[in-house]
C-alpha cells in the first residue's frame, strides 16, 4: 500500500519527536494516530527502525491495543459504550438502532465515510447511562432518538 | 460587581449539554447587559440534577438544575442572579439533601473549585499536605500514611502505606511512582471527576508520594477514553511547574519531582498494575509474574510505587490532617472515606463520598432514590465488571471490604450499577464471560481459553442444551480460573458469573435459590 509523502513526513515528525522518550512506542502511535487517524502499516519499519525493534513487534503493540487502527475510520468515530451500566439502562436498544440506522455493524464504515462504529468498554459516564462519545465528545442519556438528532447535528458540521 | 456563575466542564455534565448551557448564559448575560464571571467548575456529583448551574449569591451558592439552554432565559427572568425561586431551584448547594450527609476528605474540592486554578486550588486547603512534608523524613512520611489506615482504592485495598516502605527500603538509583488512572470499570467514574474536578490534588498526592519513597519521576497512566481528564491534567502539571511545585527545586526546597501523563489505548487488562507497567514501556499489555513486585521490580526494572488516583489523592489530606484524623472515619479495618460511583438503573445517580460502613440499601434508596426504571431492583453489581452480583437479600451488608468479602462480593473501586427486575442474569454471566475474553491479555490459559469456553458454555446453558450438566461445567470453569488465573482478569470473572448462578438460578434455568438472609 502506497502512502502519500506528507503521510510519512507525519510519521517521521511524530518518531523524531517523541522517540528519546523512555517507552516512547505508545506516545509513538498516539501521535502518528492523532495525525492521521489511523497507524498506516508502512509507518511500522520507520517505528522498528528507530526504536531498534523488530516489526514483528511493533505490530504486536498496535494489534494489541483496541484503541490502535491501521486502516482509515469514517469521517466521524463513535464508540459505543457496551459496558455494564449501560446494559442496565437498555444499551442493547440503542446498539441495535445505531446499527440498524447506519447500516453497518461494529469495526465497520459507514458507505457515504462518515461514520465509523466501534464498541468501547465505559466512557465513565455511567451515571447517564447509556453513552456514547463522537470524536472524543461524550453523550449521556442516550435513547434511539437522541441518537438520531446527535448524528445528525454532527453529520452538519462536516 | 459581577456575579459568580458555574457552569461545569466535567464530562459528564457535557455530555448532557453543559457547554450549550454555558454558552447561552453567556449570550444572555450579554444582551440583557448583566456583568458575570463564569466559572467552569467540576461536577458536584449530583448526576442527575446536571447540568447544575450554581450562582454565588450573599447568601451562599444556590444551585438549579438540571438546566437546559430554553430555561436560561427565564433564569434571568426569574432573578436566579440573586437566587431567586424557579422550576429548577434546588436551594443552597451544600444543604442539598444528597451532597450535606457526605463526607468529602478526598473530594473535598471537587465541583467547588476552578479545577485549573492553582490560586483556587491553594485557596481551599491545597497544597498543605505538601508544606508538610517537605519539612519531614521520609519514614515519617511513609509512617502517617500507614497510621491512616488508607488502602488502595484500585481494589485490592492493599495498605498503601506498607506499599510506601517496600519501596522507601528498596535501594535504587532511581525509582518511580506511577498512579493508574485507566479506570476502567463499568460503574466507576470517580477517578475521572478527581482528574476532571481537580487535578491539583492528585498531582500534590503524588508528589509526596515521591518525597516519601525517593522517587524523582512520576507518570499518570491515564486510559485514552478521557481526554477532558487528559486535557485538565496537563494543564495542571504545566501551572504546577511554573509555581515551582514540580520539577527541580519544589518550593525551594532542593527536592525534585517530575511530572508526565501518558496515554493508554483502550486495554481494559492495563489497570492491572504490572500489565500498566508493561504498557508504560511501550509493550503490549501483558501481565507480569509476581513475584518480583513492582515495589521490588516495577517500571524499567526500578523500585516503584503503583497506586490508584484515589489511594493518591487521598494523601494530601492525611499529610494535612494527620494519619489519626483520617483513620477516625471507618469501620473495623476498612478506615477513611470511599467515594461511591451509584450508576446504571438508578433515579439519582452520582457520587457518594462517605466514612465505609454504610450500607448499600442507604446507599441505592436514601441517596439513589431507587431505580430509574421505577421497577423494583433486583440485582446491584459492586465493583466493577469482575464484582459479584449482589442480590436484595444483602443489601444491609456494610460497606467494607471484609463485610464484603465474607459474602464472596469486593468492593473494588466503589462502583455500585443498578439493575432493575428486567435483568437477565444468565445474559449478565454470559457477558461476564465475553468481555473477559476480548480483555484479556492472553498469557495465561484459565483467561484465555476459560473464558471463551465459558461463553460456549453460557450459550448452551441459555439456549438449554444438558443443562444441569452445563451449569456443573461452568462452576467446574469457575474454579479453575478463580485458582489458576495469572491475576484479577481471569481470576475474578466468576465473581459476576458464579454468584449471577448462586443468587439466581432461576434465569439459568435451574430451580429458584432458597431465601436466605
Amino acid at each position: 500500500m502506497n502512502q502519500p509523502d506528507w503521510n510519512r513526513d507525519a510519521v517521521a515528525a511524530a518518531i523524531e519527536g517523541l522517540q528519546d522518550k523512555p517507552g516512547a512506542l505508545l506516545p509513538i502511535l498516539h501521535a502518528i494516530q492523532d495525525a492521521l487517524g489511523h497507524i498506516p502499516p508502512d509507518s511500522v519499519p520507520l517505528i522498528a527502525k528507530a526504536l531498534n525493534l523488530s516489526r514483528a513487534e511493533v505490530h504486536g503493540v498496535i494489534s494489541f491495543y483496541h484503541y490502535f487502527r491501521e486502516t482509515p475510520p469514517g469521517r466521524h468515530t463513535i464508540h459505543l459504550c457496551r459496558a455494564e451500566s449501560c446494559q442496565s439502562m437498555n444499551s442493547a436498544g440503542l446498539e441495535a438502532h445505531a446499527k440498524a440506522s447506519l447500516g453497518i455493524d461494529f469495526h465497520q464504515t459507514s458507505a457515504d465515510g462518515a461514520f465509523s462504529l466501534e464498541p468501547v468498554y465505559c466512557l465513565g459516564n455511567c451515571a447517564c447511562s447509556p453513552a456514547l462519545a463522537i470524536d472524543g465528545e461524550v453523550y449521556g442519556r442516550v435513547s434511539p432518538e437522541r441518537f438520531d438528532e446527535i448524528v445528525g447535528e454532527v453529520r452538519a458540521q462536516a | 460587581m459581577s456575579t459568580k456563575i458555574y457552569v461545569p466542564s466535567d464530562s459528564g455534565a457535557l455530555s448532557l449539554g453543559a457547554e450549550k448551557v454555558a454558552q447561552a448564559i453567556l449570550r444572555e448575560a450579554a444582551a440583557r447587559n448583566i456583568d458575570i464571571h463564569l466559572v467552569r467548575n467540576g461536577s458536584r456529583g449530583l448526576y442527575w440534577l446536571e447540568p447544575l448551574v450554581e450562582v454565588e449569591t450573599a447568601n451562599g451558592r444556590v444551585a438549579y438544575g438540571p438546566v437546559r439552554t430554553g430555561d436560561v432565559a427565564g433564569l434571568f427572568d426569574a432573578g436566579f442572579l440573586g437566587g431567586q425561586q424557579h422550576g429548577l431551584w434546588q436551594g443552597r448547594t451544600g444543604e442539598i439533601a444528597y451532597l450535606e450527609k457526605q463526607e468529602r476528605l478526598t473530594n473535598a474540592r471537587v465541583g467547588i473549585t476552578d479545577p485549573l486554578s492553582l490560586d483556587d486550588y491553594l485557596a481551599h486547603e491545597g497544597y498543605k499536605g505538601l508544606k508538610n512534608v517537605l519539612a519531614m523524613a521520609p519514614a515519617d512520611i511513609v509512617k502517617e500514611v500507614t497510621d491512616s489506615g488508607l488502602r488502595g482504592r484500585g481494589g485490592a485495598a492493599f495498605p498503601t502505606g506498607i506499599k510506601w516502605n517496600t519501596v522507601l527500603n528498596a535501594p535504587a538509583e532511581r525509582k518511580y511512582v506511577v498512579c493508574n488512572a485507566d479506570e476502567g470499570d463499568s460503574g466507576t467514574f470517580s477517578d475521572r471527576m478527581i482528574m476532571e474536578g481537580d487535578p491539583f490534588v492528585l498531582i500534590e498526592g503524588m508528589t509526596i508520594a515521591g518525597l516519601a519513597v525517593g522517587a524523582t519521576q512520576g507518570y499518570i497512566y491515564l486510559r485514552v477514553e478521557y481526554p477532558h481528564a487528559h486535557k485538565n491534567l496537563n494543564a495542571a502539571i504545566a501551572a504546577a511547574y511554573q509555581a515551582g511545585y514540580l520539577g527541580g527545586n519544589i518550593c525551594a526546597s532542593g527536592k525534585a519531582f517530575d511530572l508526565e501523563v501518558r496515554l493508554g489505548a483502550g486495554a481494559y487488562v492495563c489497570g492491572e498494575e504490572t500489565a500498566l507497567l508493561e504498557s508504560l514501556e511501550g509493550k503490549r499489555g501483558m501481565v507480569r509474574f509476581k513475584p518480583p513486585l513492582p515495589a521490588i521490580q516495577g517500571l524499567f526494572g526500578q523500585p516503584t510505587v503503583i497506586n490508584n488516583v484515589i489511594s493518591l489523592a487521598s494523601v494530601p489530606i492525611i499529610l494535612d490532617r494527620g494519619g489519626a484524623y483520617y483513620r477516625d472515619f471507618g469501620m473495623g479495618r476498612s478506615r477513611g472515606t470511599l467515594p461511591i460511583q451509584l450508576a446504571g438503573n438508578i433515579k439519582r445517580p452520582g457520587l457518594v463520598e462517605k466514612a465505609f460502613g454504610i450500607t448499600l440499601r442507604e446507599l441505592l434508596y436514601d441517596y439513589g432514590g431507587g431505580s430509574a426504571s421505577g421497577r423494583p431492583i433486583r440485582a446491584v453489581q459492586v465493583g466493577g465488571p469482575l464484582g459479584a452480583f449482589v442480590p436484595e437479600s444483602q443489601f444491609d451488608t456494610p460497606l467494607d471490604y471484609e463485610a464484603f468479602a465474607a459474602n464472596w462480593a469486593v468492593l473494588g473501586h466503589g462502583g455500585v450499577v443498578v439493575f432493575d427486575d428486567t435483568v437477565d442474569m444468565a445474559r449478565m454471566a454470559r457477558y461476564a464471560m465475553e468481555f473477559c475474553a476480548i480483555e484479556s491479555c492472553g498469557k495465561c490459559t484459565p483467561c484465555r481459553i476459560g473464558s471463551t469456553r465459558g461463553v460456549e458454555v453460557m450459550d448452551k446453558i441459555i439456549h438449554d442444551e444438558n443443562r444441569a450438566q452445563n451449569i456443573r461445567l461452568l462452576r467446574d470453569l469457575g474454579d479453575t480460573m478463580l485458582a489458576g488465573s495469572l491475576c484479577a482478569l481471569g481470576g475474578m470473572t466468576p465473581y459476576p458469573v458464579l454468584s449471577a448462578l448462586n443468587h439466581f438460578p432461576e434465569d439459568f434455568g435451574a430451580p429458584k435459590a432458597p431465601e436466605t438472609a
